[in-house]
């Protein structure tokens, strides 16, 4: 199968999905005849015209709340922030009005919207460029968050939020923007709330999240030498949450640990760790464990930038850990 | 400005003014009576507004409110029946119960929304706009919202990008002087609304909002010019609400009695009907005729939302994501 980057394979997406629905807009800063900071809309601009890629002042309140009315008036914008740090200046409009609206109106009006944005830490960004913030958004009831961690199944979950009537978090892992892998070239979707099993193992089920499944699969590799079988778990989207296939794999491995590059408290860790307490307490062979990135802000210069997030090393030990109990 | 009205567009002004004083006297009765569970935020003294642009709307045209919305409602196509049931929390209500004063979403006769926060109607109105201009419609999105709004950044981002796309909407402002108790005059400097449309490029009107020959004018032309992509419009409308914020809340230590003196005889309603008949276009039977239609027509609404149901329980988590179903959306 053909290669291509993440980045290429949501833009593939996104302008089959253009090219057929005229509804479809994407409106942010720079993502017209400049074609985004990341390349999101390259070329697109040329094909689709400026009404279809809007570029917008630094308004982020403002195009977010414009977009909210736009979609219940019947389009389908794509918002893209960049980085989704920027979208913490719309965090009313995004929470008190586009999330509520279906409830609202019981269905009478839909919301189909995509808020996509780099995420995660990396590159010296700091603290203003390296938000991940997934957390909160799963915990308002009205928003789908898609965490994907493959070209393949960026294309895949893109295609599915553009036909969707919900509003949708896509959140792309800065480090994975330009990764490359195998993308089928004909259209096709996947289901939001259904977890990828990227490494079949016995002993201990490890749930990764965005970029830490791949330095969980490394981390796995390097374990396999020991003698020991690690199930790497992607569940791809945080809302819905996967939790049949977590809980499967834990039946069968008996322990758990999450990996996740963001915060810890009242994170996605937590949460799975949560349900699988309350509904496979006596599956567990030992206590459910987390790795985390430090709950700080993100510091600029790169030892203390490494400092903050799960490495490799750290993960296997981490995993080591667990087996050992 | 004026607008050459003739009688049957006059008395429906006339009759359109009154059902929203009607019903808003009926709701304030109800919350008297207990009947409203929650607050009550009522339009009375600012009738001609809604009235007065909402005249010149399409059933297909679209409207995005603030917290004080029962009369952009019912100016829009919402029945007093949908408007006081939702105030008692029926299922018969505009927003089946869901949403209470703050909260009414009648997309079918398009109203799109109002909201218990200020700011984002403005944002929302020129997002259906947007929406309007990429689909290639004629039609227009209004915003009402009051004074409170214009120092909220909503306002500044919101009339920012209305007037750069050049889309077809109108931001209407009701100043009323007051945000709840706060004087405009103390959140802003320059108390002048329509004179922030020059920093936005925008065309810009300030009218008598307690006149509503003067209102509906100046929204004709506002309407008129979004449709032929001529571009947004502010519209200030000074106008005065007569009731306290809120139902239940004191009116007193933030404005004068014989500054609500004033305005009250400066009420929209009788001011219309006195100078029509004076002008000869219609008499006071004709008037007459209105009041006791409107009369039965509130009370027969207040009755039938007292008898209409509660909303199932059974039903209070249902369409918190989209129903259309299928595997991709679990």
């Amino acid at each position: 199968m053909r290669e291509m980057t993440f980045v290429e394979a949501t833009r593939e997406a996104l302008a089959a999905a253009m090219e057929i629905d005229p509804t479809i807009f994407v409106m942010g800063e720079g993502i017209g005849v400049r074609g985004g900071n990341f390349m999101t809309t390259l070329g697109l601009y040329e094909k689709f015209g400026p009404e279809r890629l809007r570029d917008t002042p630094i308004s982020e309140r403002g195009f977010v709340g414009l977009c909210t009315g736009a979609a219940m008036a019947g389009a389908r914008p794509v918002v893209d922030f960049m980085f989704v740090d920027f979208i913490l200046d719309a965090m009313g409009e995004l929470i008190n009005q586009m999330a509520k609206v279906q409830y609202m109106t019981s269905g009478r009006l839909k919301l189909p919207m995509i808020l996509r944005g780099a995420i995660g830490i990396g590159n010296s960004a700091a603290t203003h460029h390296s938000g991940s913030y997934y957390p909160t958004f799963v915990n308002v009831p009205g928003f789908r968050v898609v965490v994907p961690s493959t070209p393949h199944d960026a294309k895949g979950l893109f295609a599915t939020a553009l036909e969707g009537d919900d509003p949708v978090f896509f959140l792309e892992h800065k480090a994975l923007l330009y990764s490359k892998g195998p993308v089928p070239e004909e259209h096709y979707t996947i289901p939001f709330g259904q977890a990828r099993i990227a490494q079949a193992g016995r002993d201990v089920t490890v749930v990764a999240l965005s970029v830490m499944v791949k330095k969980t699969l490394e981390a796995a590799e390097a374990l396999a030498a020991e003698g020991l079988s690690v199930e790497v778990i992607d569940p791809r989207t945080l809302a819905p949450l996967d939790m049949p296939a977590i809980l499967q794999s834990v039946h069968k491995t008996g322990r758990l640990l999450i990996v996740d590059e963001w915060f810890g408290p009242c994170g996605i860790g937590a949460e799975i760790a949560a349900q699988v307490m309350d509904q496979a307490f006596d599956d567990l062979d030992a206590p459910v464990r987390r790795l985390n990135g430090a709950h700080t802000p993100t510091p600029y210069s790169p030892p203390l930038e490494a400092a903050l997030i799960p490495n490799v090393a750290a993960i296997a030990q981490a995993i080591r850990d667990l087996a050992a109990e | 400005m004026t607008a050459d009205l003739g009688k049957a567009e006059l008395l429906d002004l006339y009759r359109g003014m009154l059902v929203i004083r009607r019903t808003e006297e009926q709701l304030a009765k109800s919350h008297q009576a207990g009947l409203i569970p929650g607050p009550c935020h009522t339009y009375v003294g600012q009738e001609a507004v809604a009235t007065g642009v909402c005249a010149n709307l399409r059933p297909d045209d679209v409207v995005f409110s603030t917290h004080r919305g029962h009369g952009h409602a019912l100016a829009k196509g919402v029945s007093p029946r949908e408007l006081i049931a939702e105030l008692f929390g029926r299922v018969t209500g505009v927003s089946r119960g869901r949403g209470g004063s703050m909260h009414l979403f009648s997309p079918e006769v398009g109203l799109m929304g109002t909201s218990g926060i200020v700011g984002p109607c403005i944002l929302q109105a020129a997002g259906a706009a947007y929406t309007f201009q990429l689909l290639k419609s004629d039609r227009v999105s209004v915003a009402f919202f009051g004074d409170g709004a214009v120092s909220n950044g909503a306002f500044h981002e919101g009339l920012n990008m209305a007037a750069i796309w050049q889309l077809p909407v109108l931001f209407v402002c009701e100043n009323n002087m007051y945000a709840t108790e706060v004087p405009f005059a103390y959140a802003a400097r320059n108390t002048d609304v329509a004179s922030r449309g020059a920093a936005y490029g925008m065309t810009a009107v300030s009218v008598d909002g307690n006149d509503v020959r003067a209102v509906y004018a100046a929204a004709q032309a506002a309407v008129q010019q979004a449709r032929a992509g001529g571009g947004p419009t502010l519209l200030e409308c000074r106008t005065y609400r007569t009731r306290s914020h809120a139902e239940g809340m004191r009116d007193a230590g933030y404005r004068t009695r014989e500054e609500v003196e004033a305005w009250k005889a400066r009420d929209p309603l009788p001011g219309l009907r006195e100078n029509v008949i004076a002008e000869g276009t219609a008499t006071a039977g004709d008037f007459e005729a209105i009041d006791a239609e409107v009369k039965a027509l509130v009370e027969e609404a207040a009755a039938f939302a007292q008898a209409s149901a509660w909303p199932d329980p059974a039903t209070a988590q249902r369409y918190v994501f989209s129903e259309r179903g299928g595997a991709a959306h679990a």
